[in-house]
């Protein structure tokens, strides 16, 4: 029996629902890992192990999703989107965004135009953000 | 074909199931049945009997020990693909219901181009989206 195993599992997957859900907010490693009922370099170290990448990557990519999605679809601009997904710093957002994407956020905006056809679009921004596996 | 009827999700535990979907997101037991090599537990929208949802325990003898606990690992880390997809005529107050029973949410209430949705997950991991859905053109 692994109950111990799936325990831990749904302890991560209820700290990664809180990255998706309250991506603004400032949310750092002691308060995930407190949602996690772990200690906080265990809660690294097995949130890598069960979902394959750390969670602060996964809180950026969740946050550069949410902020491709912005600029598609609002006419806010880039500083404004930067801290409405919960960056504090605009050189943070642009460097994270363009390593992840691969253009700067006001490229992107004006290479893309709004729209993702009939799928619901909470289907279709997971499946678009940006991968960690190739 | 004309309808789906059933459908089915994995769960680790029936009772705790229908803590859940009958206790918390107001469901109503359509069947509850041992047939012996399993209990036949399926749920459904109130006054929608027409579509049940199976609510399954992976095990034996359907799943072999070891493929069932692959099952459990993987509904439990959100892997195992369960989803629903429910209606509701007002998403703001479904949500504001299902906060105070205390259910976990993935996505807050988000007006999109076809309705106002939001995000929950059931006590196992299954994915579940409750939406106010706007006429469509």
């Amino acid at each position: 029996m692994s109950r111990a195993v799936e325990q831990s599992n749904r302890a991560m997957l209820r700290a990664r629902d809180a990255m998706d859900r309250a991506y603004a907010d400032p949310l750092d490693i002691p308060a995930l890992a407190r949602i996690a009922l772990v200690s906080e370099a265990h809660f690294i170290r097995t949130f890598r192990a069960t979902f394959g990448e750390t969670p602060h990557r996964y809180l950026q990519r969740r946050r550069v999703e949410r902020a491709m999605a912005m600029l598609v679809e609002t006419d806010r601009d880039v500083t404004e989107i930067c801290y409405a997904v919960g960056f504090s710093s605009l050189g943070s957002f642009s460097r994270t965004f363009r390593q992840i994407v691969g253009e700067s956020p006001s490229g992107y905006r004006s290479s893309r135009s709004a729209g993702d056809g009939p799928v619901p679009s909470c289907f279709a921004k997971a499946w678009t953000r940006p991968s960690s596996f190739g | 074909m004309n309808a789906i009827t059933r459908s089915q999700l994995y769960v680790l535990d029936q009772d705790e199931a229908l803590d859940f979907y009958v206790g918390k997101l107001g469901f109503e037991v359509n069947t509850d049945q041992d047939l012996g090599f399993m209990r036949w537990l399926t749920v459904n929208v109130p006054g929608d009997p027409q579509r049940e949802v199976l609510l399954e325990k992976p095990g034996p003898p359907a799943l072999d020990p070891a493929t069932a606990e692959q099952v459990r690992e993987l509904l439990t880390k959100g892997a195992i693909g369960g989803w629903l997809s429910i209606t509701t005529d007002d998403a703001h107050k479904t949500y504001e219901d299902l906060v105070g029973k205390g259910v976990d949410i993935t996505d807050e209430p988000t007006e999109r181009p076809y309705g106002i949705d939001f995000g929950i997950r059931d006590p196992f991991g299954n994915r579940i989206r409750i939406g106010q859905m706007f006429p469509r053109a």
